[in-house]
């Protein structure tokens, strides 16, 4: 039962697919894909590419959003974890990059967690504070300046490919099916949604209510980390005051479209990655349209709020089937 | 006494922060810098006192940054390119932003959503039409503006008393008011406290949910006047991030984010805090900007910690002589 698409998906897989053929109707070049130096060109491939952070923000944000809670944080710990493997690059062995950087990720989410789950701050308070001093923290560690490096081995996490694939993309697929291995594989996923329906219930039942909930905000970090890894190789650099800004927002957003709910119990995380590249497809698509890119926010607006009325009425329908 | 314990906390941390402050600099004494402090944070004072009503009903309103952007600039289009006087300009958006706040309240309140992600679209969408407006900077020269700008009143010691700074402790004071002393405030604490005891007990929920996205949007309407009188111009990425500030002024000033619990003086002196931190980092002048928001993130945790340790030994303080009731 891996990726058991739940029957609400047509709908975010049908508006995907819709957006992606308004994109072909406005630029009939589309879908066009070319191999070129080994590695695959294109706007559907630059769709993927561009809307790998925010997907791999999603993986861990959808989790988080289960369990009844929100990680206003991730934009801030991306920039963290840019920063240092930004600065790290240059002077330090690929696997102690990685490390260091993945391992700031999981202490960010460490810290979030054991705020909600230890000391019980509500969610949104707790991860705000790591949201409003974490682009300090970046600022710190890169001195203030935009950190660049040369290292061709992180680059690679930005510009390489694994078989014509961009590395973003193979990044985003791989850490997709291991989310989706880890929690739906096990019983883990049912564990999430039964804290995140009734946490009292679940916890007299006996399910690890606060180990989970510090688990999922790890896990959040960690995300956080390799989509702040991802961004700054990107651009070969780390620019503490622009990573990842307001891409929380984003996150948040393609989870909300995934048909996740933000009262907790229910999550697909296939839907969040899809929610994602819904986000990532429409932007493209008004940059390809030759509309200027002031527009952007305003569809996204209409897009939530279409969204959100969407799911409203489904809450009326599904009280309405519980009737016989 | 008891209950306005987070109160005197924050005030007692701006107090020895402002010694603190006096002890390394000893300009910093003077009223001039006082006075400085109110004009330089009013907007943020304005748009934070709304953001508490906000918060104290339960919710929270990420759109006021984008509201006070989007303000600026309707006002420096209009007044400027279309000759608007500016009196009837300033009518003009706060009736727009009236009609916007009462929108997210509505869309809240009937569709049932949660307003985080209502509040959210209201952000999108109020930063893309701004930027629709114009992406670029347009100065304001109406004659009021100059003259609202000069005017101030003259206290001792060259200090002044600006026209932003008195529309924000007038709105500090009348949002005390309204909130601790009025029918309206009550409902306010009675939703935050519990929504469904609330319409149990007859208060109209949806007229007052309505009401508060109401206030709170109007609030940021006025301080995108007031922002726009203290820089002279209209732009679209103005007071970006801005609702943030002001939800860390509410939580520092002792308003409790699950709602129910707050005071419009706290978050008027959590806005003086972090008022303070930046005059603290732009007197000393080696320290860089970016130490403000380590710091604001610490006092955030600090203030955080002190209200669930509170809120611990109340619930402790009442759990024990109830036991035998309650079971």
């Amino acid at each position: 039962m891996a990726l058991r698409l739940p029957r609400a998906g047509l709908s975010q897989v049908g508006a995907l697919a819709v957006i992606l053929l308004v994109n072909w109707i406005v630029s009939p070049q589309f879908f066009d894909i070319r191999l070129q130096d080994g590695r695959l060109f294109g706007s559907l491939i630059d769709v993927l590419n561009r809307g790998a952070p925010v997907a791999l923000l999603s993986l861990g944000m959808v989790l988080v959003i289960a369990m009844r809670g929100i990680d206003l944080s991730v934009g801030a710990v991306m920039a963290i974890c840019g920063a240092i493997a930004a600065s790290l690059a240059d002077s330090h062995a690929l696997p102690v990059v990685l490390a260091a950087s993945l391992g700031a990720g999981l202490l960010c989410g460490l810290w979030n967690g054991i705020l909600v789950a230890v000391l019980g701050i509500q969610p949104i308070v707790a991860t705000l504070i790591l949201m409003v001093a974490g682009r300090g923290i970046a600022q710190l560690i890169t001195e203030g300046r935009i950190v660049t490096f040369t290292s061709p081995a992180l680059a690679w996490f930005g510009g390489g490919s694994v078989l014509g694939l961009p590395t973003p993309i193979v990044l985003t697929l791989v850490m997709l099916g291991l989310t989706a291995a880890i929690v739906r594989g096990t019983a883990l996923g049912l564990l999430i949604e039964a804290a995140g329906g009734n946490a009292r219930a679940a916890a007299l039942s006996g399910v690890g209510t606060r180990a989970i909930t510090v688990a999922v905000y790890v896990w959040c970090g960690l995300c956080a980390g390799l989509a702040g890894i991802v961004a700054a190789a990107d651009i070969l650099g780390a620019d503490a005051n622009n990573a990842g800004l307001w891409l929380e927002l984003d996150a948040i957003l393609a989870v909300v479209i995934g048909g996740t709910s933000l009262f907790g119990g229910r999550f697909s995380i296939p839907l969040a990655v899809i929610g994602a590249l819904i986000i990532q497809a429409m932007n493209t698509g008004i940059l390809l349209s030759g509309f200027p890119p002031e527009f952007n926010l305003i569809v996204k607006a209409v897009v939530v709020l279409a969204v959100l009325l969407l799911q409203s009425p489904r809450l009326g329908l599904k009280l309405g089937r519980r009737k016989p | 006494m008891k209950r306005l314990a987070p109160v005197l906390a924050t005030t007692a941390v701006f107090l020895i922060g402002y010694l603190v402050c006096t002890l390394t600099f000893p300009n910093f004494a003077s009223l001039r810098v006082a006075m400085n402090l109110l004009t330089d944070n009013a907007f943020l004072g304005i748009v934070a006192v709304g953001m508490t009503f906000v918060i104290i009903s339960g919710g929270i309103d990420l759109s006021v940054g984008s509201v006070i952007g989007f303000t600026t600039v309707f006002l420096a289009l209009v007044i400027e390119r279309a000759g608007m006087p500016p009196l009837l300009a300033f009518v003009a958006i706060l009736a727009i932003c009236a009609a916007f706040g009462a929108l997210m309240g509505s869309v809240i309140q009937y569709f049932d959503l949660p307003p985080f992600i209502v509040t959210l679209a209201g952000m999108f969408l109020a930063r893309g039409l701004s930027f629709l407006l114009s992406t670029e900077s347009i100065p304001i020269n109406a004659g009021l503006y100059s003259h609202l700008a000069d005017y101030a009143l003259r206290l001792p010691g060259g200090a002044r008393l600006t026209v932003p700074a008195m529309i924000m402790l007038a709105t500090v004071i009348g949002g005390a008011l309204l909130l601790h002393g009025t029918r309206f405030g009550a409902n306010v604490f009675a939703l935050g406290g519990a929504r469904g005891s609330a319409a149990l007990m007859g208060i109209n929920v949806g007229r007052s949910t309505v009401l508060i996205y109401m206030l709170s949007s109007l609030l940021a309407g006025l301080s995108g006047i007031v922002f726009s009188l203290y820089t002279s111009s209209g732009y679209s990425l103005s007071a970006v991030g801005v609702e943030l500030d002001a939800i860390a002024a509410a939580v520092i000033g002792g308003t409790l984010l699950s709602g129910g619990y707050g005071f419009v003086l706290g978050t008027f002196v959590g806005v003086l805090i972090q008022g303070l931190i930046q005059t603290y980092i732009s007197f000393d002048g080696s320290l860089s900007s970016w130490w403000a928001k380590i710091a604001t993130g610490l006092l955030l945790f600090a203030f955080i910690g002190f209200q669930q340790a509170t809120l611990h030994m109340a619930r402790r303080g009442r759990l024990r002589p109830a036991a035998g009731v309650a079971s």
